[in-house]
Order: structure tokens, then C-alpha cells, then sequence
């Protein structure tokens, strides 16, 4: 963890409209396949209401961001090592009182950020599902977004709506997605090719330039993956030859391009 | 020390006269079926935890089963992302019309006000009476673009009936409301949701009473048109 002299991570946001999709999943197997390829990687858990990230990864933090933001402890203290071989900045569960996004938050939050970028190469933002402010806030300090969603209805609905807000509070016109538990092949395909015609239609009108979605890749629903949560241990970790594991892999490899 | 369950049915060994008294003082008939019966002594604990769920003036839900409904509430939010809508209510110089009209006039104006707000709202919502002049009502399943609506109306519905406080004098009473939805799919406090809408009903308090004030919600709307443009497509693929 070296401050080479300019160096900046790159800043993804990982969102969902709907919870509940595999966002925090796909975070830390992300975080994992992007390791392997070399880079020096932080998952920052910007869940502030309902963080998971550590049970997701088994971590049991006695420094989170929590005694960051009350300068209880210092940054370094708060930063750990995840399996998988990645940093993680966990939220806490003494998080909810920043469930609101007060200017202090805010603050805080863009802090840590400035702090962190320039020791790492990648930064992978776990943000809260929905579109609260909070969520909109982490999304806003991010290079790119990349949205989680599975092709089922509600999901399809919130991925939409969420899509549609960062083009037009953020102005975002590059949205990558992260097509999860599909039950076909190419079946993340045609959900890209759904919401981009809604967006091409609706959205790109609205804000009076092109909106593109960019399919990073699907990850088919596999056993191995329920099974990979509920033991608490990271997919690429435990299964790694899984077609779940293959697929996060190639995903990764085309965040990584 | 085990004993043997007949030995509960006597209604004497029970000494249950203050609860039967406490039923009979609040108006309810007393439990059926025969003293000391399981069914009677069930009949008995039901009729008064809903006593206790009870603000004794309005028979509203009190504070204590608003609050359980609200920890509730936030929970099956954050679970389904359903949006959900709080109000903070209070009853604009409610002191005046205790100074200048007694108390038994605040009493009935206090009873109005409450019939007013359950009169406003559907079945499903919760209204309670959290404080003196305070009202709480929850919302549940409330899309953000109706919460104006809602709140507007229960505004009107105050304002627009006076309270007879002697069959000479009629008071006309108001109400400020602040409102804030639930965040969606994430786990929030009952406190800080309460805290949110009391942020707002100072605002509307500030800004001159007998207003709405919400919070406004950090959501996106998806149109019928959108919605359909999403699916038709994707299930009829879907068929293939």
C-alpha cells in the first residue's frame, strides 16, 4: 500500500435499486477477480444504513468507519485485510445515524475518499440499495457506477429507475451493469437490451444526449453461490471453478479494461 | 413448582376485580362466556392489551403502540423497499383554547381533531396520539406522489370542521404536519424517522401553521408507458 506519486484509484459505485440482488456478492467477488489481476483493491462499505459487507465476509471489525468519523481511531486502524486478499472499510453497525445525509456526512465521507485514492488502484463503492441520498451521495463521488440487477420484474423496474436517476441528477451517460441469477444463457443480454431501449426512449430525450448501458457481464444463478453466502465465505475463494465464479472472473476482467 | 392449570380458574384467586373494574370504567361490556374459563380470562387479557394500546382521551393508539408499530413498520420497509410515509401532527395554539376556553374545551377539541384524522385516512393507517397536542399517522404502502395528497387532505379535513365546545361556541382549530417517508430498502431508526418528520413540522410550524411540509423523497419515477415498454418485450422473449 505504496503512495506512488499520482496515483488515483479509479472509483467504481456498485448499486442496486432493489436489495437483496447479490450487489454486496458481486462487490467482494469482484474485489477478489480484481485482485488476481493484479490491482491493489478496496471495497469501501458505503451501506451506511444497512451495511453487510462484513457478513458477507465473515469479518467480525472492532474499527470501522464509524470510530473514523468520530475520531475514535485513525483511518489506517480502520482499514483491513478481506479474504480474497483485498482492503476492506467496513460501515459498522453503529452506522444508521448516518443513514441521513447531513453536510457532516457528506464530509466525512469525501474525506475518506481523498485519503484512500491515492493508495490503491481500484476502489469499489458497496453503496445501500435504492436511491436514497445517501446512496445517490456515494454513487456521485464515484468514476463510474456499475448497477447490479437480476432479470427478475422488480429488480428490472428499480434497475431502471435508478439507471434513469444518474443520468439525470448525475449526469451520467455511461452506466455499466451487472446482469445476476440468470437462468439462461444470454439472458443478460436481452435484460441490457430491454432497459437500453426503455433508456433510448425515455431517458436519453429527457436528457438531450445518448445514455449507454454496458453489459460488464451475467453471472448465471448457480447453487454454488447461496452456498458460498451462507457458509460466509467468498465464491472465488471457496468454488472457484463454479460457472458463477467463471462468470464473476470475466466480469471483473472487463471492469478491469 | 408445577400446578395443575384448574387450579388459575377461579375468577377470586385471580383477584381480577381491578381489571373487570378498569374494563367497566372504560366503557367495555365485560368478558363472555364463564368466569374464569380460559376463553373469558383470554377474552380478559385481550380486552385489556388493547386498553393498553389505547390513548384513554381520543381511544387512539397511544405512544407506546405507535412506537411498536413504527419499529415495525421500518422493518417490513426495509425489507420490501414498500414506501411508507410518516406524519407529524399538532394542533396549531392548542394552548389558547385551553387558556381562553378551559379544559374540557381542550379535551373535546383534542377528541375532534382525532376523529378528524381517522376520518381522513385509510383503515390500514395508524393514528396515534403521541404527546398532548402531538399526533403521529403511519402510512404504510404510501407512494411518495400521493403523500402530499394525503397530508393536504387531513390538513383540510381539520380545518374545515369547527369544534362545538359549548352548544354556543364553536372553536375553529388547525393543524401543522410534517412528513417523511421511510428510506427504501435501508434500515433506518424508528427515532430518525420521527425525527425526520418532526424536522418537517417545524418547518411547517415556521413557516406560519395550517401547513404541509414533507420531506422531499430522493426517488425516481417510472411511468406506466416505461414500465410496460420494460416488460412487453422481455416476457414475450421470454415465451419464445
Amino acid at each position: 500500500m505504496s503512495d506512488a506519486p499520482g496515483r488515483r484509484a479509479r472509483i467504481t459505485a456498485v448499486t442496486s435499486g432493489k436489495g437483496g440482488v447479490g450487489k454486496t456478492f458481486a462487490a467482494a467477488n469482484l474485489a477478489a477477480a480484481l485482485t488476481r489481476l493484479g490491482h491493489q483493491v478496496l471495497v469501501l462499505d458505503a451501506d451506511l444504513g444497512l451495511a453487510n459487507l462484513d457478513v458477507v465476509l465473515n469479518l467480525f471489525p472492532k474499527i470501522t468507519l464509524h470510530d473514523v468519523f468520530t475520531g475514535r481511531h485513525s483511518l489506517e486502524e480502520a482499514i483491513l485485510p478481506a479474504p480474497g486478499g483485498f482492503s476492506v472499510l467496513l460501515a459498522g453497525s453503529g452506522m444508521v445515524e448516518y443513514s441521513r445525509m447531513t453536510p457532516e456526512v457528506r464530509e466525512q465521507l469525501q474525506k475518506v475518499i481523498d485519503q484512500v485514492a491515492p493508495r490503491f488502484d481500484r476502489i469499489l463503492l458497496d453503496t445501500g440499495a435504492g436511491i436514497s441520498d445517501v446512496v445517490l451521495y456515494a454513487v456521485s463521488l464515484a468514476d463510474e457506477v456499475l448497477v447490479v440487477a437480476t432479470p427478475e420484474p422488480t429488480s428490472l423496474t428499480d434497475a431502471y429507475a435508478t439507471i434513469k436517476v444518474l443520468a439525470t441528477t448525475q449526469g451520467r451517460r455511461d452506466i455499466r451493469l451487472l446482469v445476476n441469477q440468470t437462468r439462461k444463457p444470454g439472458e443478460g443480454r436481452s435484460v441490457r437490451t430491454q432497459l437500453q431501449q426503455v433508456v433510448d426512449r425515455y431517458v436519453a430525450p429527457q436528457v438531450g444526449a445518448a445514455v449507454r448501458l454496458d453489459l460488464v457481464g451475467e453471472v448465471p444463478a448457480d447453487a454454488a453461490v447461496r452456498e458460498a453466502v451462507q457458509r460466509r465465505t467468498l465464491l472465488l475463494e471457496s468454488m472457484p471453478g463454479t460457472p458463477a465464479a467463471q462468470a464473476v472472473v470475466a466480469a471483473a476482467t472487463r471492469l478491469a479494461a | 413448582m408445577h400446578r395443575a392449570p384448574e387450579e388459575f380458574a377461579p375468577s377470586d384467586a385471580l383477584r381480577l376485580e381491578q381489571a373487570l373494574q378498569l374494563l367497566a370504567q372504560s366503557g367495555r361490556p365485560p368478558p363472555p362466556g364463564e368466569p374464569g374459563s380460559a376463553q373469558w380470562v383470554q377474552a380478559l387479557i385481550d380486552e385489556l392489551v388493547d386498553l393498553s394500546s389505547r390513548d384513554a382521551l381520543t381511544g387512539l393508539s397511544n405512544r407506546r403502540s405507535f412506537e411498536l408499530a413504527l419499529a415495525r413498520e421500518v422493518d417490513r420497509v426495509a425489507r420490501s423497499g414498500e414506501p411508507a410515509l410518516l406524519l407529524a401532527l399538532d394542533i396549531d395554539h392548542f394552548k389558547k383554547v385551553n387558556d381562553s376556553h378551559g379544559h374540557a374545551a381542550g379535551d373535546l377539541v383534542l377528541k375532534a381533531v382525532a376523529a378528524a384524522l381517522v376520518d381522513s385516512v385509510r383503515p390500514m393507517d395508524l393514528v396515534a396520539r403521541i404527546g398532548g397536542e402531538e399526533f403521529a399517522i403511519i402510512l404504510p404502502s404510501c407512494p411518495s406522489p400521493f403523500g402530499a395528497t394525503v397530508a393536504e387532505r387531513v390538513r383540510r379535513r381539520v380545518e374545515r370542521v369547527p369544534v362545538a365546545v359549548t352548544p354556543s361556541l364553536q372553536v375553529a382549530v388547525t393543524v401543522s404536519i410534517g412528513g417523511a417517508f421511510a428510506p427504501q430498502w435501508v434500515r433506518s431508526t424508528p427515532a430518525l424517522w420521527i425525527e425526520r418528520a418532526d424536522q418537517q413540522l417545524y418547518r411547517a410550524k415556521a413557516q406560519g401553521r395550517n401547513l404541509v411540509q414533507l420531506e422531499p423523497a430522493a426517488v425516481s419515477l417510472v411511468s406506466s408507458e416505461e414500465r410496460r415498454l420494460l416488460f412487453d418485450t422481455f416476457q414475450s422473449e421470454d415465451l419464445e
